[in-house]
């Protein structure tokens, strides 16, 4: 699993890679979890349906991401734009 | 008459002086603490002058992650007409029958229209600025934040939608823009659906495959100037607005 974060002026970084199923890589993967929501980034699980479709889901917790997801994205929170 | 004058100026100013005084002994510390924040902030903003070589490398990064999570046909959109569409209500990207739809633009409002009118509903104008500057900009990479929408719409359409700016249609975007994007959009369906399925393929894909998109190629040969003129017919019977 791979933890990516958008970024301005780079595109996205690699915040932190591992195997969820070794008990060391999985704590350093919910450390840096931890460490962009309480940076008041938003996460999101990019997920493909059964029938092609694609989509993403939110997720506010590491117990929430799909032990085979990929990769999950962190981005700056939405805000209203120009009033 | 001037020295008359003149001393009961140079009085009050000398007692406005005195009463100021104690003011200014005060004021004067956070003023030159303002002055030196004011300049650490030019010299900060100038070591992160915008570079376009490093904003362009940003650009391709993002689009390859944006063509990553979405599929090939929103990945074509986006690459050939500049924004995407994403279906309303959780319906199926691209169903002709769902209710409303959105377009997704990159760094502008999100339009949501009716598909089967295409009547501009309304425009959402939603941000998402990294406050942590890293190159003194908040502004993520175009593509980056049209994946941030789609990724923030699919997931969770009703939360993106409260935290957006609601306006009515021509707040910032040109409605006749918008509209003739979704002529644009027509036409493109029109013709991707007239093209051989190999030809939707990206153009990295085509070339692997030893096929490109016709049009856009600019196809050789009878079978290509055929695939050419094919496609063309079917964009152009979608009728411009």
């Amino acid at each position: 699993m791979r933890l990516l974060r958008l970024k301005p002026g780079h595109g996205e970084v690699v915040l932190a890679e591992g195997d969820v199923e070794v008990p060391a890589e999985e704590a350093a993967l919910i450390e840096a979890f931890r460490r962009e929501l309480d940076a008041g980034m938003w996460a999101a699980v990019p997920t493909e349906r059964r029938d092609g479709r694609r989509e993403a889901e939110l997720v506010k917790s590491f117990g929430d991401v799909p032990r085979d997801a990929e990769r999950v994205i962190f981005f700056p929170r939405a805000a209203g734009g120009a009033l | 008459m001037l020295l008359a004058l003149g001393a009961p100026a140079i009085v009050a100013a000398v007692l406005l002086w005195e009463l100021s005084l104690p003011r200014l002994r005060v004021l004067a510390p956070k003023l030159a603490a303002m002055f030196t924040r004011a300049r650490e902030r030019a010299a900060r903003d100038r070591q992160v002058d915008f570079d376009p070589g490093r904003e362009r490398r940003a650009e391709r990064r993002a689009r390859a992650l944006l063509r990553s999570c979405v599929n090939d046909e929103e990945w074509s959109m986006y690459r050939d007409l500049g924004f995407l569409r994403v279906s309303g209500g959780g319906a199926p990207h691209g169903n002709p029958a769902a209710s409303y739809a959105y377009l997704i633009y990159p760094h502008r409002p999100i339009v949501a229209y009716l598909p089967q009118t295409g009547a501009l509903l309304n425009e959402y104008c939603v941000a998402f600025p990294d406050h942590s500057r890293p190159y003194g900009s908040t502004r993520l990479p175009d593509a980056d934040d049209v994946l941030a929408k789609w990724m923030a719409l699919t997931a969770d359409e009703r939360r993106l939608i409260a935290d957006a700016n609601m306006h009515l249609p021509g707040r910032q975007l040109d409605p006749e823009q918008v509209r003739d994007d979704l002529a644009r959009l027509a036409r493109w369906e029109r013709g991707r659906s007239a093209w051989p399925e190999d030809a939707r393929a990206t153009p990295k894909e085509s070339a692997r495959a030893g096929t490109a998109d016709p049009v856009r190629a600019g196809a050789k040969g009878v079978e290509g100037r055929e695939r050419v003129a094919h496609a063309r017919r079917a964009a152009s019977s979608v009728p411009a607005r």
